[in-house]
């Protein structure tokens, strides 16, 4: 089960916004789908390896070769909020200035 | 039964001092991408939509960076792991393109490894955050502090080294980090230059009471950029947390950011608000395994590592400990030494020694003596000349001078510029000249006043420039007033 | 023309070869047929079709420059790239998807891009941002997902030949719900570099084609005879893909596994129609026995919770900052937040939820540390499966094409759909679903799986199925189809 309080919290860790019904809503969900979820919880797999990867492979590696980057133009072309040289953002740490 | 017991303020404390060293690798590319490092060029011109987190892109590590990592692990001892993974750390920033950072978490490249007296915890491959260069006041946004992200170092390979506590003084941490740089510095794997962040340090500090084991709570101390700012920042914590323990109080887990202007130390808000990195392993890679061949390869690679180099100057050549290890942590200067002395088997190795760590040092500061005008061999000429008594110590100086000036050979220099020792036939009229024109001191001499000989011996040297061998002088003086 | 639109892709390129019709008749013809999509299955069509052979190598291309369709899941450079999502809204990537690149060098061209499920999340195509999709066989279904778009404009004729990708079924799914063939590869078979990342250690791109042999055929110009070294996680394929003509099923060996075909989600239509499939298998040559996938139950929850949990890690990089939409009030916080409860629908944020759940700190021994050991077991009992038959049957989906909004209120319910496909995804192996018949008058699929590289002993076996149940796939391309109910 996984209530309001879990909710808000991995909301957060998401970077998530959650309107009240969302949360309510998420909280009921949630719980029903991870209900369904444990019955992994029953079986036996103390000795087993965990599988990360299906493909066996090791060592895929590229040359230190340099290619081609991208004109700063085309860089900054999909970007919200570009100056003429990078992508903008409000400061970490500081606060709105509407004091939100 | 009774206990001993001191109350904290009589207590004797001892700092138990680890580092976490941030290593950027100087490759051509960046550790999953083809885009070219870029060292200080426009923002934004070194990027691609792998190293800007565009959607559907993938990782690709460099071979060159595995590497790289491969022969700091063996530089520093340390145990290979057969099979290591990358995970993703997870965490917003707006540095971090994906999202997540690509690391090593719980099986790292590397581990339990040493240099010189201090163990090595780990060492582990990542990817370097993007730059974040605050703006001021955003025109967009009304008076919101803005900054703006250029993306051209996010990416760029990374090894972190992590020490176990085994430091106990912030000179030590700061003398063992100076081992570590020229160690990575002879590596070749690094510029390893604390100024521009490719060298960057982080130091967990706690106290003990002396002679007790148990470890005290510790802080993490950041943005040391220098060797000066990590000792003084170290030093300032140490003394904190003794001032905290003494008035009774407790140390607090925290990261503490050192502040180079006021040489303080103020708490950091954290990145999130709890630390849950959420790591897993990374899907997008596959483990990295090295084979013999990659170890062979690294391995073949390693120079003479600064450690050893300083023991072997030390135990062959007989020079002190100091000198040894200035001539092995700036390899520089020994590669210099070195190649001055096997220019000529005659040359006196604790001479050149001091020619190459005082003299030359003094006049070329932190240049590499091979980008100077000095040649390796007409050092060793010089310092030859010097012990043959063919030119006097400050004419030596004068010619060290000319040679850094416009290079050339010492003997040369010598002749161009008279500044050979003064022969017997010059001295002779010299030396008559100099008692002549001192009647008092020779007077003084005669009588059994040494020291009056300082006015003779002064004045031949004024009139030969310097060229003149002092203890020659003076054995010149005493025949001609009778005292032979 | 219509002759034309009947004409299977691979049928058309070999016109095209033979002079008998040009690659610019092909493009405009199924060009005016996805103009008048009025199922919602593009979300986008290019103002101008690609010059004659712009992006081939050949003047020969063996793909005749018959058109197709892309799942809006792949990046195409310049072109609105969505992944169904409003937060992708306007984001014109700067590179090109090396499956979409590869196809276009070999002669099939973008037709457009196709709808989705935002993200891929999603059994219905009911999770698109921007519309749902409507199944041809009866405009009131869905046409399955995530690759709904994909399906839906191949199987009413709007497009040649579609790829779209399979996370748990994404592929399959649709392709039995629309009648068609889908195939899901190998994983590591065909690059994922410029495929919008959902779940990086599942997703695979494939083909939705009305044939076997096209399916071979797009599949073989996706593998491409080389690995792409911008995906680690791609390998060489070890033979080259066939184009299939096998007629009987001689001397092999055939699985059944009870734990999927008579689990009681499976309706009692399909599971008719299965069974009608196992006899037609014995008929061909085959023999049919039963296997035990003992983990395969619990397949469904394990997928639930590694999908999500990649898919948490993967969708992070959608925070406002340098592509696609953005919002919040001035701070950063709520740039993140904001930007992220705005561009993302409900099934997205419920994976989020979920998959960010379970890695975090206290849980990921208990949820995504023991998936991946359930995925561990899957995994070895398909090998010891393998053992013992050479191919895996099982109907695809549970049930026929459902009607729209019927489990968009219950997240499980919807789940479920992915009950008989998620166990091949978690063991990586490559699967195809072909039409084996109607139930409800609505497609039924057949899923064929074998050991991981066996494509072509898969795709040979579909051809000799295929050629055996003789399905009609014509009910869905006829306009007079999509007519009733509208």
């Amino acid at each position: 089960m996984i209530d309001r309080e879990q909710v808000l919290h991995v909301a957060r860790l998401a970077r998530l916004e959650l309107t009240d019904a969302e949360v309510e809503r998420m909280a009921r969900e949630l719980s029903g789908i991870l209900d369904h979820l444990e019955r992994i919880v029953e079986l036996d797999l103390d000795h087993v390896e965990p599988t990360s990867h299906v493909v066996a492979l090791e060592n895929v590696l590229r040359p230190d070769e340099p290619r081609p980057s991208l004109a700063r133009e085309r860089a900054l072309a999909g970007a919200p909020d570009a100056t003429d040289s990078g992508f903008r953002v409000p400061s970490p740490g500081a606060a709105a200035a509407n004091g939100s | 039964m009774t206990t001993v017991t001191t109350t904290p303020t009589e207590r004797a404390y001892e700092p138990v001092i680890g580092l976490e060293i941030h290593v950027q690798l100087r490759t051509q590319t960046k550790m999953f991408c083809g885009c070219a490092l870029s060292f200080g060029d426009d923002p934004n011109t070194h990027t691609c939509p792998v190293c800007l987190g565009h959607p559907g892109t993938l990782p690709v590590p460099n071979a060159e960076a595995i590497h790289f990592a491969l022969m700091i692990g063996l530089a520093l001892e340390c145990e290979l792991a057969p099979r290591s993974i990358f995970h993703r750390k997870n965490y917003f920033y707006p540095d971090l393109p994906k999202g997540y950072q690509i690391s090593q978490f719980d099986i790292p490249l590397w581990r339990s490894g040493r240099l010189g007296d201090v163990r090595v915890h780990r060492v582990h491959l990542e990817e370097d955050a993007a730059k974040l260069v605050h703006a001021g006041s955003s025109g967009r946004i009304h008076g919101a502090e803005a900054s703006v992200v250029d993306f051209n170092r996010g990416g760029t390979p990374l090894v972190e080294i992590v020490t176990e506590p085994d430091l106990s003084s912030s000179e030590q941490a700061g003398e063992w980090l100076r081992l570590l740089r020229a160690t990575l510095k002879r590596l070749g794997v690094s510029d390893v230059n604390m100024d521009e962040g490719s060298l960057r340090c982080d130091a967990n500090v706690s106290i003990r009471p002396v002679g007790t084991a148990t470890l005290g709570t510790k802080t993490e101390l950041k943005n040391m950029n220098s060797f000066r700012f990590l000792e003084r920042g170290i030093a300032a914590e140490v003394a904190r947390q003794e001032e905290l323990l003494r008035g009774g109080g407790e140390v607090e887990q925290e990261t503490l950011h050192f502040d180079p202007r006021t040489g303080g130390l103020s708490a950091l808000r954290s990145k999130e608000e709890s630390h849950d990195y959420r790591y897993f392993p990374e899907p997008d890679l596959v483990p990295l395994a090295p084979t013999q061949a990659m170890i062979d390869r690294a391995r073949t690679a390693l120079p003479e590592l600064p450690g050893a180099r300083a023991q072997r100057l030390e135990r062959e050549l007989g020079l002190p400990g100091d000198v040894a290890r200035l001539l092995a942590f700036r390899s520089e200067l020994g590669d210099f030494y070195e190649s001055a002395l096997s220019a000529d088997g005659a040359t006196d190795p604790h001479t050149l020694a001091s020619w190459v760590t005082v003299e030359l040092v003094a006049r070329l500061g932190d240049v590499d003596p091979a980008e100077s005008p000095v040649a390796p061999e007409a050092l060793a000429e010089l310092v030859r000349l010097i012990s043959a008594r063919s030119v006097s110590g400050s004419a030596a100086k004068e010619v060290l001078d000319a040679m850094v000036a416009d290079g050339g050979r010492p003997e040369a220099i010598v002749v161009e510029r008279g500044l050979g020792l003064a022969g017997a036939g010059e001295l002779d009229a010299v030396v008559d000249r100099a008692i002549e024109a001192n009647p008092d001191a020779a007077e003084k001499v005669r009588a059994g006043t040494a020291k009056a000989m300082g006015a003779i011996v002064g004045a031949v040297m004024r009139e030969t420039k310097g060229r003149a061998d002092g203890g020659e002088v003076q054995r010149m003086v005493r025949e001609r007033l009778g005292l032979g | 023309m219509s002759e034309l639109l009947e004409l299977t892709a691979a049928r058309a390129a070999e016109c095209v070869r033979a002079g008998e019709l040009s690659p610019a008749e092909i493009f405009s013809a199924y060009r005016e047929r996805a103009e008048a999509d009025d199922l919602g299955a593009f979300l986008w069509l290019p103002e101008e079709p690609p010059r004659p052979a712009a992006a081939t190598t050949s003047a020969d291309p063996p793909l005749g420059g018959v058109p197709l369709a892309v799942k809006d899941i792949f990046c195409v450079e310049g072109a609105p790239t969505t992944a169904g999502s409003r937060i992708l809204d306007g984001y014109r990537p700067p590179y090109t998807a090396t499956p979409v690149e590869r196809l276009a060098a070999a002669g099939a061209p973008m037709l457009g891009k196709t709808n989705m499920d935002e993200f891929a999340m999603g059994s219905s195509n009911e999770n698109s941002a921007y519309m749902p999709v409507r199944n041809p066989w009866s405009p009131d279904r869905v046409p399955g997902g995530s690759s709904g778009g994909s399906a839906a404009a191949v199987a009413a004729g709007l497009a040649p030949w579609s790829i779209g990708t399979d996370t748990g079924g994404s592929i399959r799914q649709p392709a039995s719900l629309c009648g068609l063939v889908g195939l899901k590869p190998t994983y590591g078979a065909v690059s994922r570099y410029g495929m919008i990342a959902f779940a990086s250690s599942l997703d695979q791109c494939g083909p939705i084609t009305r044939d076997v042999t096209d399916a071979a055929l797009l599949l073989r110009h996706l593998v491409a005879g080389r690995r792409d070294p911008c995906d680690s996680t791609s390998v060489d394929f070890p033979e080259e893909i066939e184009l299939p003509s096998s007629h009987d099923l001689g001397g092999l060996r055939v699985g059944v596994v009870p734990e999927l075909s008579e689990a009681a989600t499976i309706d009692a239509g399909v599971k008719a129609v299965f069974d009608a499939a196992l006899e037609r298998i014995e008929e061909l040559g085959g023999g049919v026995e039963e296997i035990s996938l003992p983990h395969s139950e619990h397949g469904l929850s394990a997928y639930y919770v590694l999908a999500p949990a990649e898919a948490s890690a993967n969708l992070s990089r959608y925070d406002g900052v340098r592509f696609g939409l953005r919002s919040g009030d001035g701070d950063l916080l709520s740039l993140y937040e904001r930007t992220r409860a705005e561009g993302f629908g409900d099934e997205v944020k419920r994976r989020i939820m979920l998959g960010t759940y379970a890695l975090s700190s206290g849980y990921y021994e208990a949820y995504y540390g023991r998936a991946q050991r359930v995925r561990t077991k899957i995994a070895e009992d398909f090998r010891a499966a393998f053992e013992r038959v050479d191919l895996v049957v099982t109907p695809t989906s549970p049930s026929v094409a459902f009607r729209l909004g019927e489990r968009t209120a219950d997240p499980m319910a919807m789940y479920m759909s992915d009950y008989c496909t998620v166990p091949m995804s978690l063991a990586g192996l490559p699967a195809v679903s072909i039409p084996a018949g109607l139930s409800e008058d609505l497609p039924v699929g057949l899923q064929i799986t074998g050991p991981a590289f066996t494509e072509n002993r898969i795709l040979a076996a579909a051809h000799a199925l295929e050629r055996a149940f003789g399905f009609d796939s014509s009910p869905a391309r006829r306009p007079a189809a999509a007519a009733p109910g509208r």
